[in-house]
């Protein structure tokens, strides 16, 4: 820690840990939300679906590219660590990328293709959403688990990839309070009221099991005086997820204020569960096996794309702000005009 | 049941085929939209508009296409490549990297404001969006095609304990076959489009619709062909000889010539066997290959059997696919040639009794017999057998290599059960095999949809497009 900047081969390790965290924290968030919505969309009625579709049309494609750039670094960052990674979440990261297409694809198709077939591309869309939320649950609980394999790590990372999925759709519906008015507002809220449980409950299953699962996590949050510094984390959470509860039983408002609240307030527990697992994990990028340090690429090439990085990356912001911007506001169905 | 290197090859091919389809479309149309929405800005004519809201729906669909096949490609490195990072990746990471920084975000973002930004922001707004939207596409294209053309002339670099190092950024970058690799790909980008837009506007125009959209489109669409074949000849015969410099055996397999030495045959067709190490059925212009490649009859032509070691190592491609390949990507071509070149002519015809200037009495589209416009519907997708074709020429022609000289094909597979490779690619084949079919159906139910609208809708006043947002 100490040279923390003398040395390069110490502080690019870390800064690409950094940034490969920070694009996959704002993908679950941004890809959450709409892979969420997907969740949602059998719930809802053909009109209220397309309503739905409209409020993140504009957005899902750049939501996506912030999980190939995490992809990306993970790749360019630490080679040796993505080949045992990925080739061990062979078959759910071939799950995800089909429903990834599905969902993708269905967005153009259920407009496009004849009215006949819209139904179909209907299905497809709430399937491929489906696949893509329960593999990535999937893959994160057994990444928790240290990727070992054995009948302990499936159990867990099957739980953990319904509680994602619950995750999502509860992100989905604070979204869905947020842009929809009316009657699909209200759906909205009840959704979210049954799918904040469903969150809790993963955030405390996931807490319960990295620390039993390695005892390097167990370590690092209860001895002292780390449990007392790190206390602040989970009085935050507990306080948000008060405050999104209350929340929730007072939503929709007359005047529509407060409805921006569900969603800030998820991504502000997801943002807590993230530094949490980032915190258990750290120094390591595949868990108790190999460290950033030890994975890392030739600090030459690191320092190529840090350099393009660093220029870019605040460029891509506000680009993301400004779309933001263009489609702030209730949606309404979407047209090419 | 089969070794996991062939079936990760398999899905490997499988995947970038799928791929491949969709940037070919979307780099050059991303420029014709522009191009349309630029003639509407200037002479406000509703027919350029039009010719855009019905190209942007494509569009849309191409790029998701595209979008979410690329997202599985960039997966593929690391479930079933694990090997090419791990040595190349101090090359190949920052290029990539490059890719998603510079082109993808920009593609993404822009591509939301140019769909469904019309009314939301002004006029040259939204033209400005088109253009980064074609920007990011070629972009994206140039970084991909930079990390393509590397691993077919790697340079730049130093091997250390297996693991390339990056010594010359630029030489890596404008690596030997990169400029000729990129054109004859934006060139293979331009007359794909072209060919799809004459042929999609020819379908209309079977199907009956005369209006003054159907009539732009597909003149552009037969113009631009005519104006991009030879150039793409030409960009193609260059990048051979660049292929023969730093590639011998790959020029080698696609000509079908066996043995090293003067008075080599143009092959035309033969059926090549690796058995026998000869060909079948051969039938050849004499010296053919020896005039085109080194522009002399008795030029000496480098032969197969030159790239077998002598513990009988076989150090080239397969030769059928590349051969076939080869002769596929030529073929289309000289079709491409003859419809665009052939049309034009047709078009350029005076008007019978006519007077005057020659621009004004050409009889222009109306001349057009009923057959060039069922040719021109068969060849909609003329572009992707090209491609497609011309791209397995230069990928299995790099065998057994993955990186030239460098990494081989199979040090780089992952060590995956094969029935777990299987059985993502018969998952990945029936998806993509449903997808191509839908998109397929999707245009051609966009082109009925467009041609059956009446006259008085295509052409209601949409004045307001021109306001901006409220």
């Amino acid at each position: 820690m100490m040279t923390l900047f003398g040395d390069p081969e110490v502080w690019l390790p870390a800064t690409f840990a950094a940034l490969m965290g920070l694009s996959i924290l704002i993908y679950v968030v941004l890809d959450g939300f709409d892979l969420g919505v997907g969740l949602l969309s059998p719930l809802a009625t053909e009109e209220e679906r397309d309503r739905m579709v409209a409020s993140i049309g504009p957005f899902w494609d750049a939501n996506e590219t912030w999980l190939v750039l995490a992809i990306g670094l993970l790749l360019v960052a630490f080679p040796t660590a993505h080949g045992q990674i990925l080739s061990t979440l062979y078959l759910p990261v071939a799950v995800m990328l089909i429903g990834l297409i599905l969902r993708g694809v269905a967005f153009e198709f259920r407009v496009k293709a004849p009215v006949t077939q819209k139904r179909n591309w209907d299905w497809a869309f709430f399937a491929g959403s489906a696949m893509a939320s329960l593999s990535q649950g999937y893959m994160l609980g057994a990444y928790v688990l240290g990727l070992a394999p054995g009948p302990l790590t499936w159990a867990f990372a099957t739980l953990t990839a319904i509680f994602l999925t619950v995750a999502y759709s509860f992100i989905g519906a604070t979204w869905l309070i947020y842009k929809a008015e009316g009657r699909l507002q209200q759906k909205a809220v009840d959704w979210a009221k049954g799918g904040i449980w469903g969150i809790l409950g993963g955030l405390g299953a996931v807490s319960i099991a990295s620390p039993l699962a390695s005892p390097r996590v167990f370590e690092k949050w209860f001895s002292f005086p780390e449990v007392v510094l790190l206390a602040p984390m989970p009085l935050g959470f507990a306080l948000i997820a008060t405050l999104l509860v209350l929340a929730l039983r007072h939503l929709p408002t007359k005047d529509d204020s407060w409805a921006w609240f569900p969603f800030s307030a998820t991504i502000a527990l997801f943002c807590l569960a993230f530094v949490g697992l980032a915190y258990s994990f750290y120094p390591y990028v595949v868990p108790d096996q190999l460290t950033i340090y030890e994975a890392a690429a030739a600090p030459e090439s690191l320092a190529i794309i840090l350099a393009g990085t660093v220029f870019v990356l605040p460029v891509i912001l506000g680009y993301t702000a400004i779309a933001y911007t263009v489609f702030r506001g209730k949606a309404t169905a979407l047209s090419y005009d | 049941m089969m070794d996991t290197l062939l079936l990760s090859r398999i899905q490997f091919a499988a995947n970038i085929s799928f791929h491949i389809l969709f940037p070919t479309i979307t780099i050059a149309l991303g420029w014709m939209l522009l191009f349309f929405k630029l003639r509407f800005n200037r002479t406000g004519e509703e027919r350029w508009m039009d010719a855009y809201r019905f190209w942007v729906k494509v569009f849309a669909l191409s790029f998701a296409m595209g979008v979410v096949s690329g997202i599985t490609m960039s997966f593929q490195f690391g479930t079933n490549w694990p090997g090419f990072m791990e040595s190349v990746g101090n090359i190949a990471g920052p290029l990539l990297a490059y890719e998603v920084l510079t082109a993808f975000f920009l593609e993404a973002v822009f591509l939301g404001i140019m769909l469904f930004g019309f009314r939301r922001v002004p006029g040259w707004a939204h033209t400005a969006a088109t253009f980064l939207v074609a920007f990011g596409t070629t972009m994206s294209a140039f970084w991909i095609i930079v990390l393509n053309s590397w691993m077919h002339t790697p340079q730049g670099f130093e091997m250390r304990d297996g693991v390339a190092y990056a010594t010359d950024w630029a030489a890596i970058i404008f690596n030997p076959s990169m400029p000729y690799r990129l054109v004859h790909m934006l060139l293979a980008s331009g007359l794909t489009v072209a060919f799809l837009i004459a042929g999609i506007s020819a379908f209309r125009w079977i199907l009956g619709d005369r209006g003054a959209e159907v009539r732009t489109t597909l003149r552009t669409g037969l113009i631009t062909a005519a104006a991009l074949i030879p150039l793409q000849i030409l960009a193609g015969d260059m990048h051979g000889l660049n292929t023969l410099e730093h590639q011998p055996a790959k020029v080698a397999a696609m000509e079908g010539n066996w043995e090293t030495g003067p008075n080599v045959p143009l092959v035309l067709f033969a059926v090549p066997n690796e058995e026998t190490r000869s060909n079948d059925f051969e039938i050849g212009i004499p010296n053919g290959a020896s005039l085109i490649l080194k522009h002399s009859p008795d030029g000496v032509v480098p032969g197969l059997n030159d790239f077998v070691t002598d513990d009988g190592e076989v150090l080239h491609p397969r030769v059928a696919p590349v051969f076939y390949g080869f002769r596929v990507m030529v073929g289309t071509g000289f079709a491409m040639l003859a419809l665009s070149w052939g049309t034009l002519a047709l078009m350029a015809r005076r008007k019978p009794g006519a007077t005057g200037s020659w621009l004004q009495t050409r009889r222009g589209i109306d001349a057009l017999p009923r057959p060039v416009f069922w040719i021109a519907m068969v060849m909609t997708f003329s572009g992707w057998v090209a491609t497609l074709a011309g791209w397995y020429v230069t990928e299995i022609g790099r065998q057994p290599w993955l990186v030239s000289g460098v990494l081989p094909t199979e040090a780089a597979v992952a060590e995956v059960p094969s029935g777990m490779v299987l059985s993502t690619l018969l998952a990945y084949l029936a998806v993509y095999a449903a997808l191509t079919l839908a998109y397929i159906g999707a245009l051609v139910h966009l082109a009925r949809k467009a041609a059956g609208k009446t006259k008085a809708e295509t052409y209601a006043p949409a004045a307001h497009n021109l306001q901006p947002a409220e």
